[in-house]
């Protein structure tokens, strides 16, 4: 399984570094998600400090959206889902590899973005080690939520639309708990967020559990 | 798997006079309480239209299983859990809406970002988005594999709002009836009046849903069978006969 999953983690990553769509295209979105904030918030240049977390988390989220369109749009082009099931490999395997995929591009992404609300909104990143924990978290998370869902509006006419409307409901605990671990590091909200990581890691085990056991039965379809 | 036909006369019947019960017992029978004068009347119809929606999207979680199951696998326990969640998302709706109408006299908004009514936001929004994906334009055994597996992925949202009460400290208070103690919140007259709410809720629960089956059965034949059959029969209920 592991295996396998590395082997299909290499390939999307190959697939997204020679189209260069996750540096050409969604990196500047996610920045530029970060630049309407501050224009929305401008007259109050200390509500976009006090809500960086917030805004940091909803840009990752709307990025992530992204990142997973393009994760499933990869396996609906030229029949690869067929493909991908007569290689052979092992669909637990597959999941979790598009699942790292994913969430390697958001990791990258989330760097960017932190140096975005350090930069562009003054705050400052203290909690070093709770910021790294709640970003590998809510990454592990987001990916595997997202990874099901990808694959569940993949192929569709309309998973354009789809997609958001049943990721986004999902996305909303990972959301609220990443935020409230954010502020604790950033300072803005008393209390260490021991309590948010700890739903993070609760959300990504669930996600991921649930994702290499249903994920063979969404490739056996058709 | 057909459900024979008296029984949706037989639950719509008892649903009204249960549903009249409940109304007269709890508009004029019980009194109003010290706490929250009139407006604890409405006990007898928000917990039990927010059960009803856990016990439908339950139904539905379970009939995805079955669907995804090889062995059970059947058509019937797809048109089910579609049946189920589109009854429970009326009555997860019906659950926020007299939540509402008590939360404005009572805590003063009409909503607030608790943790219970944030877990019921996101219910409805989960299962909105289950029935969106059971109207894709898509193979049959794509749809129902994927909405089955979506709806298994929706339904871990309800242990956590129900336990939301417990979890978090919570605007929302806690479960009103203990099942061990009946008496140990409420009174025993406020706890039959809760009884009929459910009661009536939980024939009119049934009856929407054998309707809502019956609808899904008739439109998955008409895909299957197509329009040209449906057309034939029509015409032969009106003695039509058609042109060569």
């Amino acid at each position: 399984m592991w295996r396998d999953a590395a082997l299909v983690a290499g390939k999307d990553l190959r697939i997204e570094w020679r189209s260069r769509v996750a540096t050409n295209q969604v990196a500047p979105f996610a920045l530029l998600v970060l630049i309407l904030f501050a224009f929305a918030l401008d007259d109050n240049p200390g509500v976009l400090t006090q809500a960086a977390a917030g805004l940091y988390w909803v840009a990752v989220l709307f990025s992530g959206l992204l990142a997973v369109q393009r994760s499933s749009a990869i396996e609906a082009a030229d029949g690869a889902r067929d493909h991908l099931r007569l290689s052979g490999l092992d669909p637990a395997g597959i999941f979790l590899g598009k699942a790292g995929a994913v969430a390697a591009q958001l990791l990258a992404l989330e760097v960017l973005l932190a140096a975005g609300i350090v930069i562009l909104y003054n705050a400052s990143i203290g909690g070093v080690v709770l910021v790294v924990l709640t970003n590998i978290l809510a990454t592990a998370g987001l990916a595997a939520a997202g990874t099901l869902y990808g694959s569940l509006a993949a192929g569709l006419k309309v998973r354009e639309t789809l997609l958001p409307l049943l990721l986004l409901p999902v996305a909303a605990p990972l959301l609220l708990a990443a935020t409230e671990a954010w502020q604790a590091a950033l300072g803005s909200h008393p209390g260490d967020g021991t309590e948010w990581v700890n739903l993070l890691a609760v959300f990504a085990i669930i996600y991921l559990t649930f994702g290499v056991l249903a994920f063979g039965s969404l490739l056996e379809e058709s | 798997m057909n459900v024979p036909r008296w029984t949706t006369p037989a639950l719509g019947i008892g649903a009204l006079a249960f549903g009249a019960a409940a109304a007269v017992d709890g508009l004029w029978l019980i009194g109003p309480t010290a706490e929250q004068g009139q407006y604890s009347r409405l006990i007898v119809v928000h917990p039990p239209v927010a059960t009803i929606a856990y016990l439908a999207f339950g139904i539905t979680a379970v009939a995805s299983l079955l669907y995804l199951w090889p062995r059970t696998r059947r058509r019937e326990w797809d048109l089910l859990a579609g049946a189920s969640a589109e009854v429970g998302v009326v009555f997860c709706a019906l659950t926020l809406i007299t939540g509402s109408i008590w939360g404005r006299p009572v805590w003063g908004v009409w909503w607030t970002w608790d943790a219970r009514l944030t877990a019921t936001a996101l219910l409805l929004a989960l299962f909105l988005g289950y029935l969106a994906l059971r109207r894709i334009p898509a193979e049959e055994t794509v749809r129902c594999r994927r909405s089955a597996v979506a709806a298994l992925i929706a339904i871990l949202d309800v242990p956590v709002d129900h336990f939301a009460t417990t979890w978090w400290q919570t605007l929302h208070q806690g479960a009103s009836v203990d099942l061990f103690q009946p008496d140990k919140h409420i009174d025993t007259s406020y706890n039959i009046a809760l009884l009929l709410g459910f009661i009536a809720g939980l024939l009119a629960f049934s009856w929407l849903l054998i309707h809502r089956y019956r609808v899904e059965q008739l439109e998955a034949r008409y895909e299957t069978e197509g329009l040209t059959q449906a057309l034939e029969e029509r015409r032969a209920e009106a003695g039509v006969r058609v042109p060569v």
